[in-house]
């Protein structure tokens, strides 16, 4: 089994690295939001004080109010003023939202191929399909969230002055439970699916919630409160407050990482026993 | 002969139309069986229920013994199967193919690469084995998918057209390539087509199916005889007084004899081992001949017989079928 789950992976492999214009492409796309969104909006900037006021204000006031407002922001944007690095943290679980996205349209491709035909009359297990599939999306999607990672570094992303070992492990196994879980989800979803038409309606109906009704891109407390509740749901959310955790600081609160990552290993754990039910019931020929 | 293949009302509905109606046929071991049939007569759903792609709406079929619905992994393991839609991976090489089919099939590493060598130079493929099959031609990449399907050597071995929109000097080496993997490993082969000729050539005994109905199963030349035999053209020099109606008719094979001044057409079975007796009577009358044609009977007539239409009326051509099929799949891409 480990076998032809190995041989599968490394057929994707092959098609993936044979294909640097997509390699860059799924690498330039978050990179551009990371640019429009991260470094237009400096949204600290919103709220800084015009300097005419500052200079009515006597002197040994002015720290204090500055400090105040470094404060709110640091209160919304969870422990950074940034905006830029509030945002690459959470464009990792972006990146890993749409390699998930992705796999699932792979096993249309393979349908639509008729690869797929191959290997249901093979010996092989079901299961084996599906556990191929969500490997090397997991592999993709954590590679290509390392690269989002160092370009953000290169444009400014503010890491936590002894960043280590420990946060980068952090980062790597937050990446990895978000990107069993959505990648499972994914497939589990498109697995009966015989058209890119019908599977990019249904993926645009689920990515555009995941995306925006998390704290990926914004904080859930600036949210309408029905968005906070959908966001609180939201595995991005949590993924991406555990990274950006593990980018700011290296005194962890225990409780929320715990908190956190408990949430993410019963998603992870969750999607991929639905995904390969889903698979041994569903993944047929016709 | 034990039989290998056995199905029992085997019956597959899409919707309103049955596509396979209550179908009953054994294949015996060691066999070559075709299935011969126009478009849309039902030989791709049968095939995929026989190698557990489609479940049956009705009946079942066992291979080996196991049955194609309760046992299904059982059966994905003694069988192989060459599709009729090509399944290649267009971004991979030949080989690449080739060796990811053969870990799918479990097949020990060395083991794999020498087969491949083999399959590859078999179907001519060895100087294109390491491009990607993207560059590959309509028939390189049939040929390329046939190379899958026998590269490990299954018990029962289903093709799905196996020629189909091959050029000519490529169907003949494909055909003997099949006959050897029965001669050699004793495979049982299991194939559709709507060739005439490639049933005729290949097949040691064939299901004509209509409409998902079999109208008949026999031997090619069975079924040939059935039509009422071959037909033996006889023009004499001389006797054009002498009656030889009655001297036919007492050989057992001939059927009937037709009589037109010295010109004698006569109906027989076996034609190839009668024609020489009637020559024999014919010289025993001191009579001598000027001319002597035999005609057989093709399976083109037989296919009319059963079916009330000819093959290539309805056919149109399939290789366009084919080749529109691909460049469908190419514009979705
Ligand atoms: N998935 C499907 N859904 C609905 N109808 C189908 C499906 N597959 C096949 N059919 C119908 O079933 C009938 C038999 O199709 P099948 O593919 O078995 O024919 P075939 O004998 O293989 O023909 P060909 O020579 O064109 O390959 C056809 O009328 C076809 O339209
Ligand atoms: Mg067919």
């Amino acid at each position: 089994m480990i076998d032809e789950i190995f041989a599968l992976i490394m057929r994707e492999v092959k098609k993936w690295v044979r294909e640097p214009f997509l390699i860059l492409m799924m690498i330039i796309q978050p990179t551009l939001w990371l640019g429009l969104f991260g470094k237009a909006f400096n949204l600290s900037g919103l709220i800084s004080i015009p300097p005419e006021i500052i200079k009515e204000l006597p002197p040994d006031k002015t720290h204090i109010i500055s400090d105040l407002f470094n404060r709110i922001l640091q209160n919304t944007f969870g422990g950074t003023t940034d905006y830029f690095t509030y945002i690459s943290a959470g464009m990792l679980s972006i990146v890993i939202l749409f390699t998930s996205m992705f796999s699932g349209m792979s096993i249309v491709w393979d349908r639509r191929f008729g690869f797929l035909n191959k290997l249901l009359v093979a010996p092989i297990s079901r299961c084996s399909i599906i556990i191929a599939k969500v490997s090397f999306s997991v592999l993709r999607g954590i590679v290509q969230a390392l690269l989002v990672f160092s370009i953000a570094l290169a444009f400014g992303l503010k890491l936590t002055h002894n960043f280590n070992l420990i946060n980068l492990l952090g980062i790597l196994t937050t990446l990895l439970l978000l990107s069993i879980g959505l990648s499972s989800l994914f497939i589990a979803i498109t697995i009966r699916i015989k058209s890119w038409e019908a599977h990019a309606a249904v993926v645009n109906l689920l990515n555009l919630p995941l995306m925006f009704a998390s704290s990926a891109l914004f904080p859930i407390k600036q949210m309408p409160s029905w968005l906070q509740m959908i966001a609180k749901f939201n595995p991005i959310s949590y993924a991406s407050d555990n990274i950006r955790i593990f980018i700011l600081s290296n005194e962890f609160n225990m409780q929320i990482l715990l908190h956190n990552f408990e949430f993410l290993i019963i998603f992870a754990l969750t999607f991929s026993i639905v995904g390969i039910l889903v698979a041994e019931r569903m993944l047929k020929f016709d | 002969m034990a039989s290998i293949i056995q199905t029992y009302d085997l019956t597959k509905r899409f919707g309103k139309l049955i596509a396979v109606d209550h179908v009953n046929f054994s294949v015996n071991e060691g066999e070559i069986f075709g299935l011969l049939g126009p478009n849309g007569a039902g030989k791709t759903t049968t095939i995929n229920m026989l190698t557990t792609l489609l479940k049956p709406t009705d009946g079942t079929a066992s291979i080996l013994g196991y049955d194609i619905v309760k046992d299904e992994s059982m059966v994905r393991r003694v069988i192989g199967l060459v599709p009729q839609d090509l399944t290649v991976d267009e971004d991979l090489t030949g080989r690449e193919n080739l060796m990811l089919h053969a870990r799918l099939y479990h097949l020990d590493k060395d083991v794999a690469k020498k087969r491949i060598n083999e399959v590859l130079s078999l179907v001519n493929l060895l100087e294109f084995a390491d491009k990607k099959v993207e560059t590959y031609s309509g028939g390189m990449r049939k040929r390329l998918e046939l190379a899958e399907g026998l590269i490990h050597y299954p018990k029962i071995l289903f093709l799905d057209e196996p020629t189909l929109g091959l050029d000519v000097q490529t169907r003949a080496v494909i055909w003997d390539y099949i006959k050897q993997l029965r001669k050699d490993h004793h495979m049982t082969i299991f194939l559709t087509t709507h060739y005439m000729d490639e049933a005729d050539t290949l097949c040691d005994r064939i299901a004509i199916i209509d409409y998902g109905r079999i109208k008949v199963i026999d031997s090619p030349s069975n079924l040939k005889d059935s039509l009422g035999g071959d037909i033996i053209e006889l023009d004499l020099i001389n006797g054009i007084n002498t009656n030889m109606e009655s001297a036919f008719l007492t050989i057992p094979q001939v059927k009937e004899v037709k009589k037109e001044g010295n010109h004698y057409r006569i109906k027989v079975m076996k034609g190839e081992e009668v024609l020489p007796i009637i020559v024999k009577r014919v010289v025993e009358r001191d009579l001598r001949i000027s001319r002597v044609s035999l005609i057989k009977p093709t399976l083109d007539q037989v296919y009319l017989e059963y079916t009330g239409r000819l093959l290539r009326e309805i056919e149109g051509s399939s290789e366009d079928v084919w080749r529109m099929r691909r460049i469908l799949k190419r514009i979705r891409a």
